[in-house]
């Protein structure tokens, strides 16, 4: 019995017709992409497109109202789409601990180091003791070139620093996929290609990730595809050259990068 | 005027003093270790807890922020046992008091440094994969810690002034020290002078260690 499903490469990330409504006004309205393993696929599209809730839902910061969101075949937030019983929080923790997620806004611990932050998950999630992680925390420091700041507080350290601290903190707890979420939009502009850079060497490596931004010449440049979001829905996706092609025929694609263009150049 | 200041009788007596400063240290450090347990407890339930736990928590807070705490200990000395078949001494009777009391303080404190915790930091916590306990643990509470740390220091300093209301129950702490030397020196401007002296260096020295504690723990933004 062979169906076409099983003859394609198994996603990592499949989302499946899922929706989500604040009270009266709908969020996602039937979104499904899948992300395959080494794939890096980005989200643009107008604010308020759904683009962040999509990602919070993905390791379950948010719930959502109906469909399916699965990674590496194992249902995220309920224990079976059908019935949607909630998992506990004990699953709930050890699904997320298998995503990573780097937040717009930093979002590091403040009463920690640098090295601290990425130890935490290290040792209360990961069982490791202080001193392995201590070993590998260091290793991601060096990888985001920040190995001198591993014993600095995040007040200490710049927004590109802090930012770099945080993408760490993600993937030193060897993630299966990665979330970025807008996460240059807070930076000031010279700060912007650090973070990028860090960004982009991970891609090298094959790390898998999902990412929101707004920094289009990056997408371009390092993602294998690209979701256009547009109220709420998937109205486009391609590789990079076919979404972001002047011509395209998408006329609320066309209108946004029209717009986008406009406004950042 | 021809009063003149004769500190001699004090002197004599100034054991009665000393040993009531340290019984209202005693008091208040008991009487706050028991209030930040019963502050933290409800706290942390009352932000986690629905609509009638709240309600039943905030009568408590309410409760306690507007009965006058010399009533308390009046109505918790002499008005429980001729209620229920409970005996204490005055001074456990008063820790009692005070407990309860700061407690109410204190849950108001902690609720709004928990609430203030940033949520982004909550998330960043979710997402490495902590649980809710280690997320109240090793995120939460740190940061509550540091956000209420000034709120706390006036609390405590406030707490350990009013030990002095244990005098209305002759619980021999200081200022039932000085009234002592009052009835029988009848030098009342100078005990007292020496009291509020012992109260004002006492109060300083804790808020200067507090202070300290909070420098170390200044709030990183």
């Amino acid at each position: 019995m062979m169906s076409d499903a099983s003859n394609a490469r198994p996603a990592l990330l499949e989302v499946r017709d899922v929706s989500k409504a604040f009270g009266a006004v709908a969020v996602l309205r039937s979104v499904s992409l899948e992300v395959t393993r080494g794939e890096v696929v980005t989200v643009i599209g107008p604010s308020g497109s759904g683009k962040t809730t999509l990602l919070r839902c993905v390791n379950f910061l948010e719930s959502y109202d109906s469909g399916s969101i699965r990674i590496d075949g194992r249902e995220v937030g309920y224990r079976d789409a059908a019935t949607r019983q909630r998992r506990s929080e004990r699953d709930l923790a050890s699904m997320r601990a298998e995503t990573g997620m780097v937040f717009q806004g930093f979002n590091l611990f403040p009463h920690l180091t640098a090295a601290g932050n990425i130890m935490l998950g290290l040792t209360k999630v990961r069982g490791k003791s202080a001193a392995e992680a201590r070993s590998i925390a260091e290793h991601w420091l060096g990888r985001v070139g920040l190995a001198h700041k591993a014993d600095s507080l995040p007040a200490e350290l710049s927004g590109g620093q802090q930012q770099r601290v945080g993408i760490a903190r993600a993937v030193a707890m060897e993630p299966k996929i990665l979330l970025l979420d807008e996460i240059t939009s807070a930076l000031d502009p010279e700060l912007v290609g650090e973070v990028l850079a860090v960004v982009r060497s991970l891609a090298e490596d094959g790390m898998t990730m999902l990412m929101v931004t707004h920094e289009m010449a990056f997408a371009r440049d390092a993602s294998s595809r690209i979701v256009f979001m547009a109220d709420g829905g998937v109205s486009a996706v391609g590789p990079p050259k076919e979404i972001l092609a002047a011509e395209t025929t998408n006329e609320r694609l066309r209108s946004f990068l029209a717009r986008f263009r406009a406004s950042h150049f | 005027m021809g009063y003149a200041l004769n500190f001699n009788l004090i002197w004599r007596h100034f054991d009665k003093l000393w040993g009531g400063l340290l019984l209202s240290l005693e008091l208040a450090v008991i009487s706050i270790a028991i209030g930040i347990v019963i502050g933290l407890v409800l706290a942390v339930w009352y932000v986690s807890a629905g609509r009638t736990v709240r309600a039943i928590i905030a009568a408590y807070v309410e409760f306690i922020r507007n009965v006058p705490l010399i009533l308390l200990v009046y109505l918790v000395f002499y008005g429980l046992p001729t209620v229920i078949d409970i005996a204490y001494s005055a001074p456990t009777s008063f820790v009692l008091t005070l407990s309860v009391y700061s407690g109410a303080y204190l849950v108001e404190v902690f609720r709004s440094g928990l609430e203030a915790v940033p949520r982004g930091q909550l998330d960043a916590g979710k997402a490495i994969g902590l649980t809710p306990w280690q997320r109240l643990l090793h995120v939460r509470l740190p940061t509550m810690l540091r956000i209420t740390l000034p709120a706390l220091s006036n609390t405590f300093i406030s707490l350990f002034k009013d030990t002095s209301i244990a005098s209305v129950i002759s619980v021999p702490e200081l200022t039932y020290g000085a009234q002592w030397i009052n009835f029988n020196t009848f030098r009342i401007v100078e005990v007292y002078l020496v009291t509020t002296a012992m109260y004002l260096v006492t109060g300083y020295a804790l808020l200067f260690a507090l202070r300290l504690v909070e420098r170390r723990f200044r709030a990183a933004r």
